[in-house]
């Protein structure tokens, strides 16, 4: 028992030291930002290899969870002669959690994988801390760069993936089982509002973005520099990735839907 | 306490440094000095902290007690703008190159140029073409780090740390892990640039016979103190043991071959719990 | 540099389609293009029950979605409910004499405003009020009301 309350003792010194070393990451990275203004090629490259390379997955998911929504939608709602909602429900659906939800957890499986392992390999092979002997800051030259990219890509995949789904699901849902087009459109538009549904969807994906891309960064630039350490940190930016999105998803929706 | 006169020549003085790692004393209040424009060698055995001791003269890490100036300027109590700017006047030569992956040779070089400087693209395509001329690489600009061997990455890194045009140079183990060619190509070049650029150079190496070539003054360092000081025949003339099995190679001596273990009969003959 | 200038294309590729795609989301899917640079005005009528009716319920006339309930508000002194309405300035010719009713939507669906115009010539102002109005119809009461009848039929 003794054992255990150290282990818990212990276990809760290292979370929270590392919480502290997080947030002063996250200050530091926040404190490039004006400095990155003056240079946006930086941004540009790291906006490739954050949201254009995640262009394809973010796509073709979306395409796809659109056309099972629409499927499985489909049998519910015609049990209830409700078909002409199916519209609304994959819209909805999408809009307001599968989009942000789905799409951030592609994202850190994508691309907050790839930063932490870059970032930590970087370290490991001492291009960090070359760099500050080079009386450069690796958090501004490195770090800001690529937090500001998934922090802005985030929000345009989440977007990309809900237009693609409901895309997707008005080729199902109209093209394949019938439901008619105008109906699915209209009903669509009467029950998504723009504020509550669209902007509420925007805010989710970037917290997802600012929280995965935080997460990632920090993994990569607190990894123990050995392989080991590396692999270690990227399977933990993809699990907490995960529980922070999921949990956050929780939050904001009872804050913002809760009301109604 | 400090009866160490600093020598009017010194650029980087060490005073009574403290270092420790959790448990382990890395540095013993140890007191060096590296003279300005001459070649200066940390030399001990792997795992005495001699990269440590870079890093604490770069000012990435901080000493537990002492105080380590460079050009006159105390590294620890400089805020940050200060501290990076005396980084720009120091070059650091990482083990394994430390060249971004990136990127190709010739942004690598120009990497520095770019970040602290406003100078035109021509002029530092000047800059890094006479740099890596220096070191005999001007025919590899675009390849890429990962084409290139150990010794031309070092090369590359060298051309790097001379972009700014330093004041001092700290190698770290430049010679670990070379063939025989890129290690002479690397004493040459160091001991060439000491002389034509007027460096002051810090080489941190457990590589005697290249070391002890081209450095004017020499510490021998181990368990955290400094156990012979000299120029290169001083300390081969040294009386310490200690230092003639470092400098011979001898497996056995005052640095035992066995890490600390209890004796090898009561261990063999004991239950074979673990511990 | 032939490398960069691709690189550039694609980024702007990637954002240009994302803003598309938030976009589409915005005018497409939600109902932002119906409010989007139209003026409305404010009508009020009040209920004596305005049974489900909420905030953002439509408002139609002859079947034609006008605008929307802005407000619901309980009235202490009359203890009526009060409802504010936003009605699309194109529609500014429904008479002051318009009865307000609430209705369902078939008959699982949402409550909605129906007005229904008078013959009055005066046109309702911004801020006018609707005095004709029946309330929602309650489900139990109805039921309540046709199986009290058919008890008393039978005596």
């Amino acid at each position: 028992m003794p054992a255990f309350l150290e282990y818990l003792g212990h276990s809760t010194r290292i979370s929270f030291t590392k919480l502290g070393r997080a947030s002063y990451f996250l200050v530091q990275i926040l404190a490039g930002i004006f400095s990155l203004l003056a240079r946006p090629r930086l941004l540009l490259k790291q906006l490739y290899s954050v949201g254009v390379l995640s262009f394809l997955i973010i796509t073709i998911s979306g395409l796809f969870v659109g056309m099972v929504l629409s499927l499985q939608g489909y049998y519910t709602l015609s049990d209830f002669g409700a078909e002409e909602s199916l519209g609304v429900m994959v819209a909805a659906s999408l809009v307001r959690e599968l989009g942000p939800v789905v799409s951030g957890l592609l994202f850190a499986g994508r691309a907050g994988s790839a930063l932490t392992a870059e970032i930590g390999l970087m370290k490991a092979t001492e291009q960090l801390s070359g760099m500050e002997m080079m009386a450069i800051d690796p958090i501004r030259r490195i770090i800001t760069p690529r937090f500001v990219a998934g922090l802005i890509s985030m929000p345009l995949l989440a977007a990309l993936f809900s237009a693609v789904g409901i895309i997707g699901g008005q080729m199902v849902g109209c093209g394949l089982l019938g439901v008619d087009e105008g109906a699915f459109w209209s009903q669509m538009q009467s029950g998504i509002d723009f504020k509550d549904d669209i902007i509420n969807g925007v805010i989710k994906s970037l917290v997802f973005g600012f929280v995965s891309s935080w997460i990632a960064l920090f993994e990569g630039y607190d990894a123990i520099p050995t392989s080991e350490g590396v692999s270690r940190a990227t399977t933990r930016t993809v699990v907490n990735s995960a529980f922070s999105i999921l949990g956050l998803d929780f939050i904001l929706t009872a804050l913002m839907f809760g009301e109604h | 306490m400090d009866n160490h006169v600093t020598p009017p020549n010194s650029l980087v003085s060490v005073r009574n440094l403290s270092f420790s790692r959790g448990t382990t004393k890395i540095f013993d209040n140890i007191s060096l000095d590296f003279e300005r424009g001459k070649i200066t060698a940390i030399m001990g055995p792997s795992g005495t902290g001699k990269t440590t001791l870079l890093k604490l003269i770069g000012g990435q890490l901080y000493p537990d007690q002492g105080t380590i100036s460079v050009d006159g300027e105390n590294v620890h109590q400089l805020r940050r703008t200060e501290l990076y700017n005396l980084r720009k006047r120091l070059g650091m030569l990482f083990q394994s190159g430390a060249l971004l992956t990136d990127m190709n040779v010739y942004d690598n070089v120009a990497f520095p140029l770019r970040e602290h400087t406003h100078l035109s693209e021509s002029m530092i395509r000047t800059l890094v073409l006479m740099k890596l001329q220096a070191v005999g690489l001007r025919g590899a600009r675009n390849l890429m780090p990962n084409e290139l061997s150990g010794g031309m990455a070092r090369r590359i890194a060298l051309a790097r740390a001379i972009a700014l045009d330093p004041m001092m140079i700290l190698y770290d183990e430049p010679f670990t892990g070379q063939d025989p060619i890129s290690m002479g190509i690397l004493v040459h070049l160091i001991k060439s640039l000491n002389t034509t650029l007027g460096l002051t150079s810090i080489i941190v190496s457990h590589d005697v016979h290249d070391t002890s070539a081209i450095a004017d003054y020499i510490y021998v360092l181990s368990g955290g103190k400094i156990i012979g000081q000299g120029t290169p025949d001083e300390i081969k003339q040294s009386e310490s043991e200690w230092v003639q099995q470092f400098m011979t190679g001898a497996a056995d001596g005052p640095v035992h071959f066995h890490y600390p273990a209890k004796d090898y009969v009561d261990d063999l003959l004991s239950s074979g719990k673990r511990y | 540099m032939q490398h960069t200038s691709t690189q550039d294309t694609l980024v702007g590729l990637f954002v240009a389609s994302g803003i598309i795609g938030l976009f589409f989301l915005a005018m497409q899917v939600s109902n932002l293009s119906s409010f989007v640079s139209e003026d409305s005005y404010t009508i009020t009528a009040r209920f004596g029950n305005s049974g489900g009716l909420k905030i953002k319920s439509p408002v139609s006339a002859a079947g034609v979605k006008i605008g929307r309930v802005t407000a619901i508000s309980f009235d202490q002194k009359s203890f009526e409910s009060v409802v504010k309405m936003n009605i699309n300035s194109k529609y500014n010719a429904l008479p002051d004499d318009t009865t307000a009713s609430i209705f369902t939507a078939g008959l699982l669906g949402e409550q909605y405003v129906n007005l229904d115009a008078g013959g009055s010539e005066t046109p309702l102002k911004n801020n006018g009020k609707i005095e004709i109005t029946q309330s929602a119809i309650i489900l139990e009461k109805a039921l309540g009301q046709f199986l009290f009848k058919s008890a008393e039929e039978k005596k």
